[in-house]
């Protein structure tokens, strides 16, 4: 904020008008920017006229040469560059996605924890917060993967569960579903029942608002989604095969297998996060303050649904903001991939093809636009689903 | 006449009161509740009990190399012998006393400023930040006026660590203020080049930034202008954090009624007085738990230099681990570096509560 004082001194020179004041200082501070960026610009034409690189991003399409231990999408070592870009976001958005699914989920559980009546269980939430908030998450990535995942037993001795999962240092294998020919029924009965069920829903409130009568929608719900699939596949057969991994030579065939940098990146990244959201949960629970129970109590709502319709709606509007900057930070936390070698953007881009082509500008820019780009559609989901929940007023 | 004698009180229920009140209160309210604790107790016993175990009972304390780790437990002689590493990197052991007295100079020179009752506080304190860095670069650094040059290729250990979360916030803190007044002011072109810097360095992820600097500023500088690595690390760092700076010291401007810029202008006071004298000092109080908070981020992602190949505590720990003499002690190493990145970071959130607390005065009506 400025004065706003605007009217020259009487007998004053034009300098002290603030509005050419004003006028003065904004172009100079343009001036500066521009020369600034000028400056930049000039010297690094200059060095990279003698250093003999060709600027532009014609490299993209030249052949990889390496591989990856992680791809979503096809890959292999004749791929371009630009394949193993994609290939990075994949991996990075991967990781970002089941990091704050689990984040919030453990952090939800967390933060109603701290705050339950049971002394036990909110010391023990009060320590797990405590402690894991305050240690680095590059630390704690590094715990994870060099302490305990590089240290579990190899293939030959790896720890099974029910013959079907196995966990050795080279990742967890698990059994990975193939789709028969008898898939397409079987799933076109799957979005039958999901269609009848919102179709269910749909007709239910509609009677509750006219009516007041309360119809249990999991009543009809659970029938249907597994009357339908059932019916499916005992006139069809067996939907799906399952791909169950095998110990062959030194390491397992078949199923599917997450690396365990994988493993040690979403652990640390989930334990880390859910502290900091469990924060923003609890805060945002005692905002609503004590009165709504007892409103809510005393109007007749069970406890079950006072949580539910009173205190939870008030809680979100609370919690919806500083929750979404706690996305923001996972995602850009997930960037210390690099540090264990996680194949993420970071590490495959920023690292490898740098080294490899030495087109350092447009290899960062690509990376920080990257970033700018996913922290922009994280906050504008969030602004537009706080604005759905947001206090109506006048 | 007759008199009333009162009965005496007839003591409480034995239920209610006493030990076993106090479990049924807090853990048996419910049948819901009893379970919860069962299974939280569970969960403590699966994990407490081995954890001492290894970490106390059957630890080694003693010894010189990996062979006097025998009792099956944590081996802390593996952290006892790169203890020196560790705090000070590969600075010479025998200047190693320039560093302790840094950190004396640093804890003795800002003492005072923890006492209440100090006069000329504010003198003091802007006297000890003028100086202070001067003399630790010397000691650090060396060079000059008799002490031998130590290159800050040798820095490291936790000594690194402290350098550059300290130097970051010094730099941070006056850029993130001017970004926050831009932010605020009138004149639309500085407010345009406030935010998009803000917004861009809030954007991107730290490594990035480190990346940036360490590949992108030799480009961006002339021929025959260059700096260390660790300089470089300090550039990124100190851009990156100034803009979180700036956020929270925004919040501190927004949180000043208007009515204290109209009385200031109204006094005659030109825009840097109104800032310097009315303004800022109330933001500035308000906003130091932030402050704080933001340091303590700071403090963490010091340890993300290990990227660029700096050996803070993070990476000395990790390239002790490394070592053939040592294999399989990344456990202890981590649990150590853990704890002091804990110790740190706890502690700096408990004096950001204090002082929440402390200085919550007279703006709550």
């Amino acid at each position: 904020m400025q004065t706003t004082v605007n009217a020259p001194r009487p007998g004053g020179s034009v300098w002290t008008d603030p509005k050419v004041r004003a006028w003065l200082f904004q172009i100079l501070a343009v001036i500066a920017v521009v020369a600034l960026g000028w400056f930049l610009f000039d010297n690094t034409q200059t060095n990279l006229e003698k250093r003999g690189i060709i600027s532009g991003f014609s490299f993209l399409n030249n052949s990889a040469g390496f591989g990856i231990a992680q791809h979503l999408i096809d890959y292999n070592e004749s791929h371009s560059y630009g394949r193993v870009f994609f290939v990075g976001l994949l991996n990075t958005l991967l990781v970002s996605v089941i990091g704050i699914v689990l984040a919030t989920l453990l952090g939800f559980i967390l933060g109603v924890a701290r705050l339950s009546p049971n002394w036990l269980i909110s010391k023990l939430a009060t320590i797990y917060i405590e402690t894991f908030r305050n240690i680095p998450p590059l630390l704690q990535i590094f715990f994870w993967y060099f302490a305990v995942m590089l240290s579990l037993p190899g293939p030959r001795q790896s720890m099974g569960i029910a013959d079907s999962f196995f966990l050795n240092s080279r990742g967890l294998y698990m059994p990975s579903p193939i789709p028969s020919e008898n898939f397409a029924p079987f799933f076109g009965a799957i979005v039958v029942a999901v269609i009848g069920i919102v179709l269910l829903s749909r007709w239910s409130k509609k009677r509750f608002e006219a009516t007041g009568k309360f119809f249990p929608i999991s009543l009809g719900a659970i029938p249907l989604l597994i009357v339908l699939p059932g019916l499916a596949v005992l006139l069809t057969g067996n939907p799906l095969q399952w791909s169950i991994p095998e110990l062959s030579g030194f390491n397992f065939r078949g199923g599917w297998v997450l690396i365990p940098e994988l493993m040690a990146l979403t652990l640390a990244l989930t334990i880390y996060t859910a502290a900091f959201i469990a924060e923003n949960v609890r805060s945002g629970i005692m905002a609503v303050s004590h009165g709504q129970t007892e409103a809510a109590r005393s109007l007749g709502l069970p406890a079950g649904k006072t949580l539910r319709l009173v205190i939870i709606p008030q809680a979100l509007r609370v919690i919806i903001p500083p929750l979404t900057s706690q996305y923001l930070n996972l995602a850009k936390n997930s960037s210390l991939a690099a540090g264990i070698g996680y194949p993420d953007m970071v590490s495959l881009f920023a690292g490898t093809v740098l080294n490899q082509t030495g087109q350092a500008i447009e290899v960062i820019a690509i990376t920080m636009s990257v970033y700018l780009a996913i922290s922009i559609s994280i906050s504008m989901l969030m602004n537009w689903y706080n604005k759905r929940i947001a206090l109506i007023e006048r | 006449m007759q008199i009333h004698t009162f009965k005496p009180d007839l003591p409480p229920p034995a239920l209610s009161v006493g030990v076993i009140g106090w479990l049924r209160a807090n853990l048996f309210s419910s049948w819901f509740n009893s379970l919860l604790t069962l299974f939280a107790a569970y969960l403590v016993w699966l994990i407490v009990p081995p954890l001492i175990q290894w970490a106390l009972i059957d630890a080694d304390w003693v010894g010189t190399t990996r062979a006097d780790c025998t009792s099956g437990g944590a081996c802390w002689v593996f952290v006892q012998q790169r203890f020196g590493q560790f705090m000070y990197g590969f600075y010479p052991t025998e200047l190693r006393w320039r560093v302790d007295l840094t950190l004396w100079l640093a804890i003795i020179g800002a003492a005072p400023l923890f006492v209440p009752q100090m006069p000329r506080k504010a003198l003091y304190g802007l006297g000890f930040l003028v100086i202070y860095p001067l003399l630790a670069y010397w000691l650090l650094h060396g060079g000059f006026f008799g002490l031998s040059t130590v290159s800050t290729s040798q820095w490291g250990g936790l000594m690194l660590t402290l350098v550059i979360a300290a130097v970051g916030i010094a730099g941070a803190l006056p850029l993130g203020i001017m970004l926050a007044l831009g932010r605020r002011s009138d004149l639309p072109a500085i407010r345009v080049i406030c935010v998009t810097f803000i917004e861009f360095w809030r954007g991107v992820p730290l490594i990035t930034v480190l990346f940036m600097s360490s590949v992108m500023l030799p480009l961006f500088l002339p021929e025959g202008m260059s700096f260390d690595k660790l300089m470089r690390a300090l550039i990124g760092v100190i851009l990156f954090q100034s803009a979180y700076i700036a956020e929270v010291v925004r919040g501190g401007l927004q949180a000043i009624p208007k009515g204290q810029y109209e009385a200031a202008a109204a006094m005659g006071l030109g825009y840097w007085r109104m800032m310097g004298l009315v303004i800022l000092p109330q933001a500035l109080k308000l906003v130091i738990p932030g402050i704080v908070n933001t340091f303590i981020a700071l403090f963490k992602d010091t340890s993300l230099v290990i990227i660029i190949g700096l050996f803070d505590l993070l990476n000395s720990i990790k390239q002790a681990t490394t070592d053939p003499a040592w294999l399989g002690m990344a456990t202890e190493g981590y649990v150590f570096a853990a704890l002091v990145f804990w110790i740190f970071c706890f502690g700096m959130s408990r004096y950001s509560l204090h002082l929440e607390r402390k200085l919550d005065t007279g703006h709550k009506r």
